[in-house]
């Protein structure tokens, strides 16, 4: 794979264009959060999104602050939520002269609302926002069946009783069955966990592993809500105050007695369980960004900056790479335009989608053969120190509600370096379509 | 926010419950609606007290009456801060009672006395017949404030020697007293020990007299706290809301509300002072140490886990928070630190031997603060609540709960805003003289009393 060179432009100084400025990240807050159809079955994404805004207001003492803008998004969405966002900062403690917007990237939301919201700052567009992503796997929309949808659609647009008839007699019993949302790809039909199935048996990822990934996960987590790591990320929500699909107790032997659920198709023994995948899950999260002047304004310490993203996307359609490849794409491109290297890296926060996932995309940029015929490269990215991986914990432990995982990596990173006095991270999140964003966040 | 009892003995069975001599509890007094004083204040009482007080009514804005009169009146102010034996209370008693008649519902009598404590450094204090004089000024106060009706009350402002009779806390003391901010406070005493604090007008104590302050409240998220933290806040402070991460829901709605900052921490942790001056970010002007537990049981049933869990939240948190503030530098000019205290800390409950013990152990620690505090140009003193109706006092078997709001001078429960008045009163600019003390917040409960 070629790689086209870049033209990077430099900031511009005319008075016009004011240089870029720095972005901060101040903090967060989210929601525990919970496993599907428990705690949050009866709250709806707009319900966790300003509660999960309340709880980062009231941290900050932002209540009736207009901020410049809120960006939000969730991957499962109802077709009423088309302002979910502008609508959770109406029902907050924000001014109600806060604009807000969604957008969505899967998995990635949480992240590119984040680097969304952290772009127009340090283009001087606004001076502090927050960024949100909020995902229910509980109370998810349900949708009529595509012939119902049409007949229903036909029978709008006809004008005489004949015409109605006719429209109505095309309906047939089978077509009343209401569609639930499914987490299959629309191009291949087949589930995320059976796409990364296929890739965890290409790389040879072995079950062991995986636990064992898993396992520290759990632990890493457990330690950060002990240590009371959380008490100024996170606020309680209906009654829930940790996240309720972390398990301290967790051991390797707990975890080899689980099943295979995905790949039991394939030619390769399966390995993945539901101990090593993600299980579907509720909650919200929100990062608070501004400009070094808010912030000192607001007397607020920044905790660190978001200094540059990168997306990148494969063809998983035609079977080239799998499904969740992408970030080992992007991050090499990410490092090279910052002139860095693992090395200067304190912490990595790889999103745990799947332990095996992450395994991949660590097999993946350790592998010479990998890094040069995919990546162009000459000599492999190398391999990243695990004490240094997910310190933590990550969404093995934490749960997985898709567009609030990246506000929960974000600030929960910032509040790392700032603890640990180290200087830089590396956030990375698969997504399905088969993209990936990565990010560097520095103290 | 008024009790079942008292909104129908004040409705539909009114006739009933007088014939009957049944307790009569009437509505009070309370902000935003109440702070005027319809009918003129008299003043009564030879010596120069009297008079300087007087005209300081006329400057306020007070309409002021200085014979007995016929009239209708808001307040009676008594002065025997000069008399030298018990004889000579004889005059101003009797005619303090003969004005009773003429007051209005939700009226205020207070008595201006100096201190009778014993002094052994202040040989003045020792003469037995002043000293006589001098408590029984509180015994006529006190027996006074059992005779009011229809809501009002009697208070003591006592001036120590040395300490002029005018000092801006007296002063400020009067102001909280006529005020309705004092609703649910009678038969209490409050002592003006130095001519510390800033003079403050009437009309600015009844405003944002706080404002520029910043105030921590702990156990802020629901009850007395939010209470505080919404009346602080009303007053003009700025307000960090301090309660455990297993309450941040509650303190975040609350903090939103007031505009203010929630901290969620537990404040048993060893490092909580620091963490909260780190938090907080700016000098600390007001600490109110309101956050509180109740493991309740008989003695004979106690473990060690009720016992040291209501001493670490209850009183060595506290202390070992003032201490982390002052090693980090972290008060204001002149800080304000009340605690929360309890009529349980004074009389002792029944079921509470471990939080009276913690309770009275507070008032204990503020009047042994009050010196090192005095060094920081700041104050510390105690709130001690009666019977407060919150969610705590609401699970109380109903016939207990009932009993205990009809057992005041005033007939019924407290709310949370009237402890939170007296917090207010307290860190305010004006009573810098007041410190040590424990302000009992208890419509005169006879528990304790």
């Amino acid at each position: 794979m070629s790689q086209t060179p870049r033209t990077q432009s430099a900031p511009t100084t005319s008075a016009q264009q004011p240089p870029v400025r720095r972005a901060a990240i101040l903090g967060g807050n989210r929601i525990p959060f919970a496993r599907a159809h428990k705690q949050y079955a009866r709250a709806s994404n707009q319900d966790m999104l300003t509660s999960a805004l309340d709880g980062l207001v009231a941290r900050y003492g932002l209540a009736g602050h207009r901020m410049g803008e809120v960006a939000g998004g969730a991957v499962i969405k109802h077709s009423r939520d088309l302002n979910l966002t502008r609508e959770a900062v109406l029902g907050s403690a924000l001014s109600p002269e806060t604009p807000a917007f969604d957008l969505g990237q899967a998995c990635a939301t949480g992240l590119e609302t984040t680097v969304s919201i952290a772009q127009k700052i340090r283009l001087g567009q606004i001076e502090a926002g927050i960024s949100a992503g909020v995902d229910s796997a509980s109370d998810a929309p349900i949708t009529v069946s595509e012939e119902l949808r049409s007949t229903l659609l036909e029978l709008n647009r006809a004008k005489t009783v004949p015409q109605r008839l006719k429209a109505v007699a095309k309906l047939r019993p089978s077509d009343l069955a209401p569609a639930l949302p499914s987490n299959g790809e629309a191009r291949t039909g087949l589930t995320m966990g059976e796409h990364q199935a296929i890739t965890t048996a290409e790389w040879g990822i072995g079950r062991e592993e995986q636990d064992e990934l898993a396992l520290a996960s759990h632990r890493n987590l457990a330690a950060a809500w002990d240590r009371g790591f959380f008490d100024d990320l996170v606020t309680p929500y209906l009654g829930v105050t940790r996240d309720t699909n972390m398990r301290a107790d967790s051991t390797l032997e707990s975890l080899a007695k689980l099943s295979p659920v995905f790949g039991r198709g394939l030619s390769a023994e399966p390995t993945m369980t539901a101990g090593n995948s993600t299980p579907l899950t509720d909650g919200a999260s929100t990062v608070l960004l501004s400009s070094e002047d808010w912030a000192a304004a607001q007397g607020i310490e920044p905790l660190a900056y978001l200094v540059d993203a990168e997306a990148a996307a494969v063809d998983f359609v035609g079977g080239h790479e799998g499904l969740l490849m992408a970030p080992a794409y992007a991050v090499p491109r990410l490092l090279a335009r910052n002139g860095l290297t693992f090395a200067d890296f304190d912490v990595f926060e790889i999103h745990e989608a799947f332990a095996s996932t992450v395994l991949t995309h660590l097999a993946a940029w350790e592998s010479e053969e990998f890094c040069r015929t995919r990546l162009g490269l000459d000599a492999p990215l190398g391999s990243i120190d695990r004490a240094k991986l997910n310190p933590n914990g990550s969404s093995l432990a934490a749960g997985h509600p898709f567009a609030a995982t990246g506000g929960r990596i974000v600030a929960s990173v910032a509040k790392h370096l700032r603890e640990t006095g180290g200087t830089r991270a590396l956030v990375s999140i698969c997504a399905a379509g088969g993209q990936g964003l990565t990010a560097i966040i520095e103290a | 926010m008024t009790d079942t009892y008292t909104r129908i003995a004040n409705g539909p069975l009114r006739a009933a419950v007088k014939a009957l001599g049944l307790p009569n509890p009437v509505p009070l007094r309370r902000r935003p609606d109440g702070d005027h004083l319809s009918e003129p204040v008299l003043v009564l009482g030879p010596g120069s007290g009297a008079d300087t007080y007087a005209q300081l009514l006329l400057d306020n804005g007070f309409e002021v009456r200085r014979t007995p009169t016929s009239e209708k009146l808001s307040a009676i102010l008594a002065f025997v801060d000069e008399a030298q034996g018990p004889a000579d209370l004889s005059r101003t008693a009797l005619e303090i009672g003969g004005a009773l008649r003429g007051l209005v519902r939700c009226a205020r009598v207070v008595v201006f006395s100096r201190d009778g404590h014993i002094n052994p450094e202040r040989p003045e204090a020792m003469d037995p017949a002043l000293n006589a004089v001098r408590n029984g000024a509180l015994g006529l106060m006190r027996s006074l404030a059992h005779e009011m009706r229809s809501g009002s009350t009697a208070n003591g402002i006592v001036v120590s020697d040395g300490v002029p009779l005018d000092a801006p806390s007296a002063v400020s003391a009067l102001w909280f007293l006529l005020s309705s901010k004092s609703a649910y406070v009678s038969g209490q005493p409050l002592h003006v020990t130095t001519a510390d604090g800033a003079p403050v007008t009437a009309e600015a104590f009844a405003g944002k007299h706080l404002t520029g302050r910043v105030a921590v409240v702990t156990g802020a998220a629901r009850g007395i706290g939010a209470a505080i933290a919404q009346t602080l806040a009303a007053d003009g402070a700025r307000i960090v809301g301090v309660d455990v991460p297993q309450a941040g829901d509650a303190l975040a709605t609350t903090m939103n509300r007031v505009g203010g900052t929630a901290v969620q921490l537990d404040i048993t942790a060893q490092d909580a002072g620091r963490s909260i001056a780190r938090a907080v970010g700016a000098p600390i002007d007001i600490l109110v140490h309101n956050a509180g537990i109740t493991r309740d049981k008989m003695l004979a049933n106690m473990d060690a886990a009720h016992w040291d869990s209501v001493i670490a939240v209850n009183i060595d948190s506290q202390l070992r928070m003032n201490a982390q503030l002052t090693e980090a530098g972290a008060w204001g000019g002149t800080p304000r630190v009340v605690s929360l205290a309890s009529t349980s800390g004074i009389a002792g409950n029944r079921g509470q031997t471990n939080y009276a013990a913690s309770k009275a152990g507070v008032i204990g620690m503020v009047a042994a603060s009050a010196a090192q505090l005095s060094t920081q140009g700041g104050t510390i003193n105690a709130v001690a609540p009666g019977f407060i109706e919150t969610e705590m006092t609401a699970k109380m078997p109903a016939l207990t709960r009932e009993l205990a709001r009809r057992v005041s001078s005033l007939q019924q429960g407290g709310l949370p805003v009237d402890v939170a008045e007296a917090i207010a009163f307290l860190a305010s600019d004006g009573a810098g003289g007041i410190s040590g003390d424990t302000l009992r917040v208890c419509g005169q409960n006879m528990v304790g009393a």
